[in-house]
């Protein structure tokens, strides 16, 4: 048992009367804001600028049981070379897997792009402080230079945010220089209400980046959660001069998603924003798509899947 | 590093614009014979095309084909059929749809994404919505046998073409009333293209007249003996206007005027998007809505943060090219309207207000005003109390709920109000008391055919849209 | 000997503003005579500063009458009717000294004017009912409509059916909450003012009613022009002229304005389109979100 199961009434009463006095999010105001951005028409030079700069914020992710040494370095040779064919592909900005097979990846990867590990009983989060705090240890042991823990959201949800921030804290210091993201799990969390209070409460308890889902979870980033994560991070900025970083993981698909993603940083937090120190994608198949559509931009004509590897 | 969006023209090549026009009378195009006029696209200041000019002998002309078509055709057709018609004519604008958004922002300087977005998206609704009542009359209680007025004038804003037209055509029609209809001196083209629609959902010739002309021309129509309805949409000197030349006169009248409405945020609305509320309030369409958020009543507490906030989500405004699909603000419709802007916006100097502008780069030709905040206004301000009709915003301050509604409700117009805040209790009271046709809770500017639209007091009387929109252009027996 | 030889005590006419009673602040009066050139009575005439009078009453009277629920503003309706009912035999006396009718007939038109009154009663907790309704707006959206009252209207009675005409002008305009000034019937007004008797004892809000006794012609222009009144109902105007000339003075506040259908039949049950035209139709836009 840690030290760190204080009785929350008092030590966290600042801390809670923030939370409750946070502007409220109207959902169909958010969702139509989000949906505006969407119709940004990014074309040319500007499409290839985004591309590029996308692919250079993909954390390439594999979190399966059936992972491997194998299917991990595999995939983290392609981070590292996402087009064989063609060397001016940027590099992803890291490679993102169980703590367990952060040495497969650190053997491939060297110092030249991060590795991040999921940890504290990724995803589901529910196991002791303990359990988790170890779980981080092992993975900044191994190897990982960031590391994506999960909040417990059941605690958030019966309105513990005091153990929510707590448990925060904690990992943050167990990760010693290795950077924290936060996942919020905004499918769980339900109303953009929570995701604002989630947010806030993640960047208070010292997140480096804030993080929308673990991909476990249907749905997991959106449009609209990132537009609310993206204003909390801004309005942060603005009270502290301290920018966190957002994480956009799960769901997101194709190169005109990730374009839109981009959109709403742009528009939302300013270019400040736009580099991969501040933004990341977490995603699998997206990179596929990203390196078609640069193809197409290059070439004038459309690509296939036969032109992009598998992994 | 800086994420710049490349030029994202729509391309013009879709339409098709005559160099010259004539007037739409009895279901064909026929030369006017005043002196004709041009229309420029206020983006470029280029000429579009030649417009001709109706004059008395055109008029008559247009309210006789008007009337001889609701004598022998449609007031005889069972509504199902006229019903038929106007669902006829709402697919036909979905098929063109591309080609009347591109038309419009050539026409009128509008961006792109709004003339397709919502412009041309709500006035083929409107065209769905009012099919469907034709046949229906009886149902929506004006009596078990409403009828309809016979032939209805109507003059039409430059602001919002196409759906302007569509909101003074489709409820005419679905009640069994023929119309002329007169579009504005510097937007008639959707309104043209129309008119070939008309001609390609064969609707019946002199059931859709179309006059292009100046005031002079709104004025003879309003003035025709023959003429049982107007629907006017426009200044309210000029509504005043037509109500004085029609006393005495049995002829029915509709007024949709000006507006100065009051958008009140209070210290516990969901910020963000209120400030997406308050900019697309005064800034869609550069402020050319009837309907716009113009005064901003902001809670004293959070005044000072919000305009912050505000100003911060100002810079990412895009001014530019109409036809470009990034483009947030457009053209100023006219030489003459941006003069009256500069004007206003000048005095609201003089007066005292301090003027704010995000950076814009304003092109060399064409009539552009940056977006404008004016903070620390009074009521006792001009810009308070007129209408700009232009991208500016007053802010004013207010301390308690009561005050709020003193202040939005003291203006001799009464068109439309917004209100910000989470507490439902007090969305419903605001809501209660302040004196609007249109009232916004947290939302702004939206429209929808089933959605009553109109004013109190100066903006205007009779609604449109809606069942009770139908009322205008329909008679019941009354005893009494 | 007491009985037929009484000297009567005869009423001094006056106007009603405001809950109260006063003459003409002009002074001025006019006779009424019967159909057969006999007197009646010599009746306050209304001025222009009188009718100004009414307005800010009839403001005053707007502000709390509007704020009135449904039901109270039923429950008013329907004393107006209790007391008129108690006045039954008064209301026959002065209809026939007024128009010249027969008993029955002077009878049958006061059934009826009292028949109306409760027909609006039971309307006023129904009309918004029927007036209004949500509208199925495409978009995440709830949106409804309500029908509120104008505000201050400013009505001539008709010259004809000096009860039963004018409740039916009357009735509609207040069951909604709208304040009225109404111009009595220049020949026949001495019903009116034995209406405003019961008015003033029926629960109705001070300047929520206020009857105005004299010529139209010269009252209503001022009431035309004047800023804070909201709508004009022209049912009494017979002359084309001044009909045109008021709707031109309403414009300059772009004024509602009703008239009348030529040969108005008072006592067929009316449609709905009186209230209606005092009405203002308001519609609510709020957005629906759960998350």
């Amino acid at each position: 048992m840690s030290s760190l199961e204080v009785h929350p009434a008092e030590s966290h009463k600042g801390l809670l009367s923030f939370l409750a006095g946070l502007p409220g999010v109207d959902q169909v105001g958010a969702e139509a804001r989000a949906a505006a951005l969407g119709t940004r028409s990014i074309k040319k030079e500007s499409k290839i600028w985004a591309i590029d700069m996308a692919i250079s914020m993909v954390d390439l992710t594999t979190l399966e049981g059936a992972d491997t040494a194998g299917k991990v370095k595999a995939m983290s040779s392609k981070a590292l070379h996402p087009d064989p064919a063609d060397p001016s592909t940027p590099s992803v900005a890291a490679v993102c897997v169980y703590g367990d097979l952060v040495y497969a990846a650190r053997e491939v990867v060297g110092d030249r792009i991060h590795v991040a590990a999921v940890a504290t009983a990724f995803p589901s989060g529910r196991a002791s402080l303990g359990v988790k705090l170890a779980d981080t240890k092992e993975a900044v042991a191994a190897g990982a230079d960031e590391i994506d823990m999960v909040i417990d959201r059941g605690a958030f949800l019966t309105g513990n945010f005091g153990k929510v921030f707590d448990e925060i804290v904690a990992v943050k210091q167990a990760c010693g220089t290795a950077h924290l993201k936060v996942i919020l799990e905004t499918g769980e969390l339900k109303t953009l209400d929570n995701v604002r209070k989630a947010s806030w409460l993640a960047m208070k308890a010292g997140a480096d980046f804030i993080k929308t889902s673990t991909g476990k979870v249907t749905p997991a980033a959106t449009l609209p959660v990132t537009l609310v994560m993206l204003e909390a991070v801004r309005d942060y900025y603005q009270e502290t001069n301290t920018r966190i970083g957002v994480k956009a993981a799960g769901g997101i698909k194709t190169s005109k998603d990730a374009i839109k993603y981009l959109v709403l940083v742009n528009e939302t937090v300013g270019d400040a924003w736009l580099t991969p120190d501040l933004f990341r994608f977490g995603a699998s198949t997206l990179l596929n798509d990203l390196l078609l559509q640069r193809q197409k931009m290059i070439t004038g004509h459309y690509s296939g899947p036969d032109y992009v590897t598998i992994d | 590093m800086s994420f710049q969006y490349a030029p994202a023209p729509e391309s013009t090549a879709i339409v098709n614009i005559k160099s010259a026009n004539g007037l739409f009378i009895n279901g064909e195009f026929t030369p006017g014979h005043g002196t004709p006029f041009k229309t420029i696209n206020p983006a470029t200041e280029e000429v579009l095309a030649e417009i001709a000019q109706a004059n008395q002998e055109d008029v008559d002309a247009a309210v006789r084909a008007a009337r001889r078509a609701y004598d022998k055709t449609w007031s005889k057709m069972p509504g199902r059929d006229r019903g038929k018609y106007l669902f006829r004519i709402a697919r036909l604008i979905q098929e063109r749809a591309r080609e009347f958004a591109v038309l419009e922002t050539m026409d009128n300087g509008k961006p792109i994404r709004e003339s397709r977005d919502v412009d041309v998206p709500i006035a083929a609704a409107h065209f769905f919505y009012h099919a469907g009542w034709a046949d229906k009359l009886e149902f929506a209680g004006y009596g078990t046998n409403p009828q309809p007025l016979g032939v209805a004038a109507q003059i039409i804003p430059w602001n919002f073409p196409l759906l302007m037209l569509a909101w003074k055509i489709a409820p005419a029609l679905a009640t069994g009333n023929t119309v002329v209809l007169k579009p504005a001196e510097t937007t008639p083209l959707t309104a043209l293209l129309f008119a070939e629609i008309c001609q390609q959902a064969d609707l019946p010739p002199g059931v859709v007249n179309i006059l292009t002309g100046d005031g002079d021309t709104g004025r003879m129509l309003v003035e025709h003996p023959d003429v049982n309805k107007i629907a006017f949409t426009g200044s309210t000197a000029v509504g005043q206007a037509i109500q004085r030349q029609i006393a005495g006169s049995s002829k029915r009248l509709t007024l949709e005027l000006g507006g100065k409405a009051a958008n009140i945020v209070f210290d516990d609305a969901p910020i963000d998007q209120a400030v997406e509320g308050i900019v697309n309030g005064i800034y869609f369409n550069q402020g050319h809505v009837c309907c716009a958020g113009s005064r901003l009543l902001l809670q004293e507490s959070i005044a000072e943060k919000t305009i912050e906030s505000l100003k911060r989500r100002l810079q990412t405004l895009r001014l530019g090219d109409p036809l470009d699909k990034n483009t947030d603000i457009g053209a100023i419709n006219s030489r003459e309207q941006l003069n009256r802007i500069i004007d206003l916006t000048k005095s609201g100097e003089d007066e005292g207000a301090q003027r704010w502008s995000p950076d814009c780069v304003i092109p060399e030709k064409g009539f552009w005003f940056a977006p404008t905040v004016f903070t620390n206004v009074t009521q006792a301000h001009r810009i308070a109390r007129e209408e700009i009709f232009g991208p500016v915003l007053s802010v004013l301050t207010f301390r308690t709920p009561d005050e709020a509604i003193e202040k939005a409700n003291n203006t001799p117009y009464g068109l439309s109000a917004g209100i910000w805040t989470e507490k439902g209790s007090r969305i419903l009271a605001m809501a209660n008391k302040v004196r609007a046709g249109v009232v916004w809770a947290n939302t702004f500017n939206r429209f929808d055919p089933a959605s009553p639209f109109g004013g109190y007091k100066e903006s205007g009387f009779g609604r449109e849209g809606g069942i009770q929109g139908l009322g205008a252009y329909l008679t019941s027996e009354e005893s009494s | 000997m007491i009985g037929n030889d009484r000297v009567g005590v005869r009423k001094t006419h006056k106007l009603f503003i405001g809950g109260a009673f006063p003459r003409s602040e002009s002074g001025r009066t006019y006779e009424v005579i019967n159909t057969r050139g006999e007197f009646l009575a010599n009746i306050a005439k209304a001025s222009r500063k009188d009718a100004r009078d009414a307005v800010i009453s009839a403001r005053t009277g707007f502000n709390s009458w509007s704020k009135a629920s449904a039901y109270n503003r039923g429950q008013v309706l329907y004393r107006i009717a209790e007391v008129m009912e108690g006045r039954k035999e008064q209301f026959i006396n002065d209809i026939q000294d007024a128009e010249g009718t027969s008993n029955k007939k002077a009878t049958t038109q006061t059934d009826q004017a009292i028949d109306r009154v409760v027909w609006y009663a039971g309307w006023a907790d129904k009309y918004s009912q029927v007036l209004g309704n949500t509208n199925p707006v495409s978009g995440p959206f709830f949106n409804f409509s309500v029908p509120e009252p104008t505000g201050v209207v400013a009505a001539v009675a008709p010259q004809d059916s000096s009860l039963l005409g004018l409740i039916s002008v009357i009735a509609p305009i207040i069951v909604s909450g709208n304040s009225v000034i109404v111009i009595a019937s220049m020949n026949s007004p001495i019903p009116a003012i034995t209406l405003s008797e019961c008015l003033a004892t029926s629960d109705v809000i001070a300047g929520n009613i206020n009857i105005l006794t004299g010529d139209p012609a010269e009252i209503m222009p001022s009431l035309a022009s004047h800023l804070d009144v909201n709508a004009l109902d022209l049912t009494g105007i017979t002359d084309p002229e001044l009909h045109a000339s008021l709707e031109i003075e309403a414009a300059g506040s772009v004024k509602r304005v009703r008239s009348s259908p030529i040969n108005p039949q008072w006592q067929v049950t009316p449609t709905l389109s009186r209230v209606r035209a005092f009405t203002e139709i308001k519609t609510v836009w709020h957005p629906m979100g759960i998350l």
